[in-house]
């Protein structure tokens, strides 16, 4: 199995993707230019990440211009095929604008950027990515974005239940769900999801950020040696 | 002046001082070019020999400062920032700039804008920034100016470095009236290059193209640079043009052009533009090659139509580069901008004139010989008078015999916890990235200095911080300046690291006044003592001067210091927590009867005349290496050193970060007061916790070292001092996180 790591102009986490995924996790990984317009050399077991930062700015909406991108089409058709599709903070922004994943994010409900560590509960290990963790486990995993309120209809919200689409919910230390570990105003805590075929994945945390011991924090190492161990079994 | 179309009229003695030149100035122009400048030349001279391009009423002292060392790879001024040697075939470039003046009339895009400026000081010498760190001071926080100006501050930081991706991972914020019209804003960048990869800031080999490379060129920001060299007036607003605008998604892709470029071996020489725009980058760069160019202002790409030349010449657009290439590899290069969508013109041709001619289309606009505009070459350079001011006797004359010792310490405590100085930042540094980059190993394991990986998969770390208490500085300009140093070495060294070199960012009233030039020529006499002693040299940075207001007068003298040390592996680092009940809490270093200039005598008694606290080089230097010792031994926990609100301050910040409590209590039998020993700032002290089965050994090997004073032991819960219970850890833990948001949001 082998990652590709998707570079945006205006992508930031994209080496630090690179370097936990390749030197931390020992995978094999390429960068992918948004120019490309080819990602034949990916095959359905592999993996694209789309990672952190400011696609184009964000200077219209979060990830609403990085979804015309030209490599765009082709992980759309990829992900079609059923390749995995990892989006991470901004990546997951550009998920939902492509529709890959339902929903939106929208500003942070106290309107400021934050950075910190937060708490998630794991909803399923139903998925290749959260395969390995405890269902109701919490994991300690930092967020830094302005735009991470997740946010979808009514009608949505229950199939994501009804599909078992939730992957994590910003909860407290202990595991509860309360109002104050919600660090954003996402609709019922939810931090990260999947799709309908469980193939794309978005979370607005960064587990690169906590998969190793110079961060003194692995918590995040779990989620990708999930992707890896099954693709190990496929 | 027989090549310059006739239609340009010679420039007045009053347009030369509405640009903020001196009558002789100009007659000195008058002499260089042989003619009476025109208009367009005139504006040329006005910046580049501005008091913050040319340094002119500083350079003389700056010469002064230490700048060898045993690890630095190129001194201060010789670049755009320093260069210290990082072993592994690596260097660090790190520097600390200051955008006061537009921060106090756009706190948004002045905070913004200096962040990206800083940052494309580093990456113009071919490094990349692996983290930002700032230093920021502001009025009283309860004036609602105040609020708009730190929320301004804090967004415009935020937006820049978390979408150019560069973490911020440490800072200092103070609060202080005499800041309230002239709030300061200091932003530092640290990067790191490989040592055969650096790129000079020149312009040499004649027929080699110029290139303009980055945003397209427009009206904004134009005369920036006279703007940051006066004092600030009710007519200020009128300068709001001056204040630029900043887009740090075009930095980004600049960063990623520029570091992509230099691989292509078809650079000759890189600036960034900053301060008087094409210029500055121009001239510089001419004149550090001793060459000459013939610029297109017509070629520059512009956001709008009609830019006259001046406007072009000056403008400080952001994120823009010139860049001389090489004849012949002019393709590889357009590639790379192609490649990033970046704007890539050639606008003129080095030559060996040392002359720079600016044509707009057919007409030449401007003839200047490039070394007459420069720092070390034509520009002006003054001594400026200056005198003691009448403050510093009625500072030396306090005594805490005149100050009542209060009843109620406990009081004391509450009310300093609170102090916006003291108080936690979390509101600030909560709404920066501090992670980006997966280098800050400081997040999960706090210590007095943030402490970086100098690559992702390098044990190799550099410890870095800002430090300045301006205050100190203030009441006594030579004794503050050392400390300065003196606390930012601390801090590098309580962090595990060892201390390598500075960058100074030194920010002062009007320099014409004697009193404030005093405090400028002593602070800098003091930080050359520290660095001198400490080894640690000034490897560049920046003077603001006119940090000054007509009601408030000049800010407190505030020679910002940031520091860099080196650490061999991150896993060295010292945190600053306490980590298990029961440890043992020392205190290194001598307890004195001394609350000068402490928080707690400013905020607790109200009284704002007193000297620096007690500060001795030699002791402070013994004081670091003891601490060295020890941490090499692997004898203590923790280690966090004694600032402002004294020890009591320093033992809760050791004690909530991992809610734990301390039981200390003071020597018997001394004749220190209880509220200087727990609230005095005498400097050199550290207080470290030494797990129990070490407490032998640690107090063995610390017996021939240094004066060392048993406080007690780490708790859970309580704060006990001498048997009191000051309260619980979490409700303080409560009190300090959140002070500064109760004030800002009411």
């Amino acid at each position: 199995m082998k990652f590709g790591v998707v570079v945006f102009p205006g992508s930031n986490c994209d080496k630090d993707m690179l370097h936990v995924l390749g030197n931390v996790m020992g995978a094999q990984v390429r960068e992918i230019f948004h120019k490309e317009t080819s990602i034949d050399d990916f095959s359905e077991k592999d993996c694209i990440v789309l990672p952190g930062g400011f696609s184009y700015g964000d200077y219209l909406r979060t990830g609403a211009i990085a979804r015309f991108s030209p490599v765009m089409n082709a992980i759309i058709e990829f992900a079609n095929a059923g390749g995995k599709v990892l989006g991470i903070c901004n990546g997951f922004q550009v998920l939902c604008e492509s529709h890959l994943l339902p929903g939106a994010l929208l500003r942070n409900n106290n309107m400021q950027y934050i950075c910190k560590n937060v708490h998630l509960k794991v909803e399923t290990n139903n998925t290749q990515f959260t395969a390995l963790t405890q269902k109701g486990s919490v994991l300690e995993i930092p967020i830094a974005h302005g735009e991470g309120r997740f946010y979808c209809d009514e009608k949505t919200l229950q199939e994501l239940y009804a599909n078992d689409q939730v992957l994590f919910k910003y909860c407290d230390a202990t595991g509860n769900y309360t109002e104050a570990a919600n660090p954003n105003g996402s609709i019922d805590n939810i931090a990260g999801i999947t799709n309908k075929t469980r193939n794309v994945f978005g979370m607005m945390p960064h587990p690169e950020r906590a998969s190793e011991l110079a961060m003194n924090n692995t918590d995040g190492r779990i989620l990708f040696e999930s992707l890896l161990a099954k693709a190990a079994v496929v | 002046m027989a090549d310059l179309t006739s239609s340009l009229q010679e420039a007045t003695l009053e347009q030369a001082k509405e640009l903020g030149l001196l009558p002789e100035e100009f007659e000195k122009i008058k002499q260089i070019l042989g003619r009476t400048p025109n208009f367009t030349e005139l504006s040329v001279y006005a910046v580049m020999w501005s008091e913050h391009c040319s340094y002119k009423n500083s350079i003389t002292y700056l010469k002064k400062l230490p700048r060898k060392g045993k690890h630095l790879l190129v001194e201060a001024g010789e670049e755009n920032a320093g260069l210290v040697d990082v072993g592994d075939g690596l260097a660090c470039a790190f520097k600390i700039e200051s955008h006061n003046h537009p921060s106090a009339l756009e706190p948004y895009q002045g905070a913004a804008t200096g962040v990206g400026g800083i940052h494309r000081d580093i990456f113009t010498m071919g490094a990349r920034p692996i983290c930002a760190l700032n230093s920021l001071r502001f009025g009283d926080l309860k004036n609602d100016r105040t609020k708009y100006l730190l929320r301004g501050v804090v967004k415009g930081i935020g937006d820049y470095g978390n979408c150019f991706g560069v973490p911020t991972v440490a800072g200092e914020v103070y609060f202080d009236p005499i800041y309230q019209t002239n709030p300061l804003v200091n932003a530092m960048s640290v990067g790191i290059v490989k040592t055969n990869e650096t790129v000079s800031a020149i312009a040499e080999g004649a027929g080699n193209p110029v290139y303009i490379v980055g945003s397209a060129t427009g009206k904004d920001g134009i005369h920036g640079a006279a703007f940051a060299s006066k004092d600030i007036t009710a007519d200020s607003v009128n300068d709001l043009p001056a204040v630029q605008v900043g887009d740090p998604f075009q930095e980004k892709l600049l960063l990623e052009a520029s570091l992509e470029v230099i691989k292509t071996g078809a650079v000759v020489g890189m600036q960034d533009m900053g301060a008087a725009g094409i210029t500055c980058s121009t001239s510089e760069m001419s004149a550090k090659g001793n060459a000459g160019m013939v610029i297109q202002l017509d070629k520059v790409p512009t956001r709008q139509s009609n830019m006259k030349p001046w406007e072009i010449l000056l403008s400080e657009s952001q994120e823009r580069m010139l860049i001389v290439v090489k004849k012949g590899m002019e393709a590889s290069v357009e590639a790379v901008f192609e490649k990033w969508d970046l704007h890539c013109a050639v606008i003129g041709e080095v030559n060996d004139s040392g002359i720079l001619e600016y044509y707009m289309g057919e007409t030449l606009v401007a003839k200047v010989p490039a070394e007459s505009l420069v720092l070390g070459g034509g520009a002006p350079v003054y001594q400026r008078e200056f005198s003691e001011p009448p403050y510093f006797e009625e500072n030396k004359q306090f005594k805490i015999e005149n100050v009542a010792e209060p009843k109620d310490l406990k009081a004391v405590a509450k009310v300093l916890v609170k102090s916006l100085n003291i108080a936690s930042k979390k509101w600030v540094f909560t709404q920066y990235d501090s992670m980006v980059g997966v280098a800050n190993t400081s997040i999960n394991r706090p210590s007095d200095a943030a402490v970086v990986r100098v690559q992702q998969n390098s044990d190799k770390a550099l410890a870095v911080t800002v430090d300045c208490n301006a205050r100190y500085v203030w009441a006594n300009p030579l004794v503050g300046g050392q400390i300065a140093v003196a606390e930012a070495a601390r801090n590098i060294v309580c962090s595990g690291g060892d201390p390598s070199a500075i960058t100074n960012c030194l920010n002062f009233g009007n320099p014409y006044n004697p009193h404030v030039y005093w405090q400028f020529v002593n602070a800098l006499k003091g930080m050359s003592i520290a660095c001198e002693a400490l080894g640690t040299p000034v490897t560049g940075g920046n003077v603001s001067f006119y940090n000054q207001s007509t009601e408030g007068g000049a800010v407190f003298p505030t020679p910002t210091i940031g520091m860099i040390g080196l650490l061999n592996d991150w896993k060295d680092a010292m945190t600053l927590n306490f980590k298990n009940e029961g440890d043992a809490i020392y205190m290194l270093g001598t307890s004195r009867n001394d609350i000068s200039s402490s928080e707690y005598l400013v905020k607790f008694h109200g009284i704002e005349k007193s000297s620096t606290p007690y500060f001795e080089m030699e002791e402070e230097m013994k004081l670091q290496q003891t601490v060295k010792k020890l941490i090499a031994s692997k004898l203590i926990e923790s280690a966090h050193d004694i600032s402002e609100g004294g020890l009591f301050t320093t033992l809760l910040e050791s004690a909530i970060v991992s809610d734990l409590g301390f039981d200390v209590n003071a020597a018997q039998n001394t004749n220190i007061r209880t509220d200087a020993w727990l609230f005095g700032e005498s400097q050199s002290r550290v207080v470290v916790s030494v797990s129990k089965d070490k407490v032998e050994e640690f107090e063995t090997l610390v017996k021939d070292l240094f004066p060392c004073e048993y406080l007690g032991t780490v708790t859970k819960g309580n704060l006990v001092v001498n048997g009191e219970n000051f309260g619980a850890s979490q409700e303080y833990k409560v009190q300090y996180d959140t002070a500064l948001e109760e004030v800002l949001i009411g």
